[in-house]
């Protein structure tokens, strides 16, 4: 549905993204994540064919983007960063002038204005000025506008700068609810945003994609978190450390009863293996096992994780 | 052609959203008003006819135009909304021309603010009707001309006090070049050049009520020309 190839673009002597490469299928809900200045937008205005990129080809719905722009444009939501609009005309105005730009016919095009009005929460403020909306109106105005053609995909920059955490919640119920039925693409850089909409995530980082998968394999950790009743620490902490796969071990607080380990895995051990030799030892020494679970990284860690190795290999 | 008309409806509205509509148009007819009674002597010279208004619009279009055009892109530019326009599925010619005609509506809304004069004047006097239509259809094509320099620069820049600045500077140059002060410098084929792309004489010609093809051409090529360029400078956007 979506391609990025090669993708650089260069400002002046600033090269805003490197060689960046990333396939998204039709129906994928996608988080593009990285700092500030990272690449996000330039990335986002390359695909909806506001900016050509230096070199490198972005393809959208099997068209290129920088031969055949308006084909592409006509298949994509936009939401620029900030979500620009006319503060002079009322909101009805408005949507109605992108409905028209858009080629909807003024039958059709009233009912989607009262549809998507309805969908973002804006029927109650078509009549006012835009200029007089508050931020989070204003972001669900430029919402309502980017779906009012019922677009194939969605192209987000960052939705929910600015806005409070009621609002918030608002516009990323009203994202999951268009990912349902879309592509959609939103940029931001605050995790929960992801994790809360996204079921992947591309990181960018100074213009390069550093990591790029569904969250759940990126949040997955190489290591696995033990609760068990052993009845000694150190004959149980001394048989997990031979167990398959396993580098280290650590063992955490114990209470009377139970103590807690943790198994830190090598670059190549299989979790999964490791789990079930874990389990098989617990069951023929006859441990009580509460807990055996693969620890999960936290959005933030990975995030960091990422950002870090870039900074050191630099 | 659907979404000229969209986009001119939607930079009409824009204009009389804000104050600017209204400026120009009272500014316009004010000045107009006021030169023809008084600086041009319209009961002295005891003539019925529109001369001494044709005398001032020119300056009036050159002063008064790039406050209208300054605003079309380097507005959007600033407030961001360019990157709404230029990312619909909508032609750059489209968005020029449909800005373009906006904008010469109101100069055309701003000069028949003014027919009432040539009625006062054509119950004065027996009035010569040719000079006037020939006048009117003069300033329209000089306004047209300014309009598309105007966008141009505007298409340029994020800063619509420039825009105006430098608008005004380059119609101001397009008009001197023909004048007799500054042509009159230069070898007799090299100034009869320099009259010959200048808006200037071209109008006075007009205004005399003699409209000449090729005058109609010099016009229309200048605004085409413009207009183009606005097109390539909205075009050159996307390598930025």
């Amino acid at each position: 549905m979506i391609e990025l190839r090669q993708i650089t673009k260069r400002y002046g002597e600033i090269e805003a993204l490197r060689g960046v490469s990333a396939t998204i299928s039709a129906g994928e809900v996608v988080g593009l994540l990285g700092p500030i200045g990272a690449g996000k937008t330039t990335a986002m205005k390359i695909l909806v064919g506001y900016l050509l990129p230096t070199s490198g080809t972005a393809i959208v719905a099997g068209l290129d983007v920088a031969a055949d722009p308006l084909a592409v444009q006509a298949r994509i939501g936009y939401l620029p960063e900030n979500a620009p609009l006319y503060s002079d005309m009322l909101v009805h105005e408005y949507l109605s002038f992108m409905a028209a730009m858009r080629g909807l016919d003024r039958g059709a095009a009233g009912q989607r204005i009262r549809t998507v009005a309805a969908e973002c929460s804006i029927d109650d403020v078509l009549g006012r000025t835009i200029g007089q909306l508050s931020k989070g109106y204003r972001q669900r105005v430029g919402l309502a506008a980017a779906i009012l053609h019922d677009p194939e995909i969605l192209i987000l920059d960052e939705p929910t700068t600015g806005l409070d955490p009621n609002q918030i919640v608002e516009v990323r119920d009203l994202i999951r609810k268009m990912g349902q039925s879309k592509t959609v693409i939103l940029s931001t850089h605050i995790l929960p945003e992801v994790q809360a909409t996204c079921g992947r995530v591309l990181i960018l980082y100074d213009g390069q994609l550093r990591a790029d998968g569904r969250i759940t394999d990126l949040t997955r950790s190489r290591s696995i978190f033990i609760r068990a009743a052993t009845g000694g620490a150190a004959a149980a902490r001394q048989l997990l450390e031979r167990l398959p796969g396993v580098t280290g071990t650590t063992q955490g607080d114990d209470d009377d009863k139970f103590q807690t380990f943790r198994l830190a895995l090598g670059p190549n051990g299989d979790a999964d293996a490791t789990a079930e030799a874990v389990f098989d030892a617990a069951r023929a020494r006859g441990w009580t096992l509460r807990e055996l679970r693969r620890d999960e990284k936290t959005l933030e860690q990975v995030f960091r994780e990422v950002t870090e190795i870039a900074e050191m290999t630099q | 052609m659907n979404r000229i008309r969209v986009v001119a409806a939607r930079e009409l509205r824009a204009y009389f959203n804000s104050p600017i509509a209204y400026v120009f148009l009272v500014a316009f007819v004010g000045a107009a008003l006021f030169t023809f009674f008084n600086m041009q002597a319209f009961f002295a010279r005891g003539q019925a006819d529109l001369r001494g208004l044709f005398e001032s619009v020119p300056f009036l279009l050159l002063l008064l135009v790039p406050a209208l055009t300054m605003r079309l892109w380097a507005e959007e530019a600033k407030q961001g909304t360019i990157e709404l326009l230029l990312t619909l599925p909508a032609r750059h010619h489209e968005l020029v021309g449909g800005k373009f005609l906006a904008s010469w509506a109101l100069v055309g809304v701003g000069l028949a603010l003014t027919l009432p004069l040539a009625m006062t004047v054509s119950n004065l006097g027996q009035l010569d009707w040719g000079p006037v239509i020939g006048g009117y259809i003069g300033a329209m094509l000089l306004g047209a001309a300014y309009l598309s320099v105007g966008q141009f620069i505007s298409a340029l820049t994020e800063n619509q006090i420039l825009a105006f600045i430098l608008a005004l500077l380059l119609c101001l140059a397009m008009w001197g070049i023909g004048t007799e002060a500054f042509s009159g410098l230069f070898a007799d084929r090299m100034s009869a050049a320099m009259r010959a792309v200048a808006t200037g004489s071209r109008f006075r010609s007009i205004a005399r009520g003699v409209l000449d093809v090729r005058d109609l051409l010099y016009y229309l090529s200048v605004t085409f020309f413009f207009l183009a360029a606005s097109v390539g400078a909205l075009r050159a956007r996307r390598w930025a």
